[in-house]
C-alpha cells in the first residue's frame, strides 16, 4: 500500500470526489428501482466501492458516470433478486385505471385526440432538463408499475426473467409496460413538450 | 379487408408490445400499413421510440453534448 506514487494518489482523490458527488443521484436511481432505503444505500455503496476497488477497470470508458451507472445496474439488480419475494406484484394497483387505455378510444377504436409530434428524440435527449422531468415522471408512477417499467427499459431485463421473478404472465407484463408508457407519455407531454 | 387492418386501438397496443417482443411477419405487416395512413398512430410510435430511448440513455450519460445517441441501437 505504501508504494503509492503521489499523482496515484492525487487520481484517486480525485476520483473519490467526483464518485461522492454522484452518489446523490446514484441513490435516487436505486431507490426509484428498488423503493427501499437500506437495500438501495447498499447497493449505491457497493458499486462506488466496486469502482474504487478497481480504479484501472475505468481506464478507457467513455464517461465515469457511464461506468458507474452499469456497475450500479448490477448491483440492483443482485438487490432485486434477493429482494424477490417482497417485490411480488399486486397486479391490481393499476386496475381501477383499466379506463386509462379505453379512454384513449373512440367505440370504433380512433383515437379521441391527436397524439402530439415530439420532434427529433435527438434533440431532446441532449438537454439534461429533459431527463430531471424524465425522472419526476417516472416518480409519479404507481410505485409497483415503476419498478417493473425499470425493470424493463432501464435494467433491461428480458420480459421472461421479469415475469419468473414477479410472478406474472407475459401477457399481464406487457399490459402494465403499456399502461407505464401511456402514463410517462401523458406526463411528458403535459410537462415538457408543453402541449394540452 | 376490415380484418386485416388494425384500428388505432390495436396499432397503440402493437407498438407497445414491439418493445418487449418481437413481432410476428403478419403483425410487423398490419402495423406498417396502418402508420402509413394514420398519423395519429405514427406520432404515438415516435413517442413511444423517444421515450425508449430516453430510458436507455437516463443517467447513463445526461451531460449535454456528450450524449451519444447513434450508439443506443
Amino acid at each position: 500500500m505504501c508504494q503509492f506514487t503521489f499523482e496515484f494518489m492525487t487520481t484517486l482523490i480525485d476520483l473519490h470526489q467526483q464518485l461522492e458527488s454522484m452518489r446523490p443521484a446514484l441513490l435516487r436511481f436505486a431507490f426509484l428501482q428498488l423503493r427501499n432505503e437500506t437495500a438501495a444505500e447498499d447497493a449505491v455503496q457497493e458499486a462506488l466501492l466496486a469502482v474504487l476497488e478497481k480504479p484501472d477497470n475505468f481506464a478507457g470508458q467513455s464517461s465515469l458516470r457511464t461506468y458507474v451507472t452499469g456497475i450500479l445496474k448490477f448491483k440492483i439488480i443482485d438487490h432485486l433478486r434477493r429482494l424477490k419475494r417482497e417485490i411480488a406484484l399486486d397486479t391490481s394497483e393499476d386496475e381501477s385505471e383499466t379506463d386509462l387505455i379505453d379512454n384513449l378510444f373512440k367505440a370504433n377504436g380512433h383515437t379521441v385526440n391527436m397524439p402530439n409530434a415530439w420532434g427529433e428524440p435527438e434533440s431532446t435527449l441532449q438537454q439534461k432538463d429533459f431527463f430531471r422531468v424524465l425522472e419526476v415522471c417516472l416518480e409519479n408512477l404507481p410505485e409497483k408499475t415503476a419498478r417493473v417499467f425499470m425493470m424493463r427499459e432501464w435494467l433491461e431485463l428480458d420480459t421472461e426473467e421479469i415475469c419468473k421473478e414477479l410472478g406474472l404472465t407475459t401477457s399481464n407484463l406487457w399490459v402494465v409496460l403499456y399502461r407505464a408508457r401511456l402514463r410517462l407519455r401523458e406526463c411528458l407531454d403535459l410537462n415538457w413538450f408543453g402541449n394540452h | 379487408m376490415r380484418f386485416f387492418l388494425y384500428s388505432c386501438k390495436q396499432a397503440h397496443r402493437i407498438v407497445s408490445e414491439g418493445l418487449d417482443r418481437p413481432l410476428s411477419v403478419s403483425e410487423r405487416a398490419r402495423l406498417k400499413i396502418h402508420l402509413s395512413i394514420c398519423d395519429a398512430c405514427t406520432n404515438f410510435n415516435g413517442q413511444m421510440q423517444l421515450l425508449h430511448k430516453a430510458m436507455h440513455t437516463l443517467s447513463v450519460d445526461i451531460d449535454p453534448g456528450t450524449v451519444s445517441t447513434s450508439k443506443n441501437k
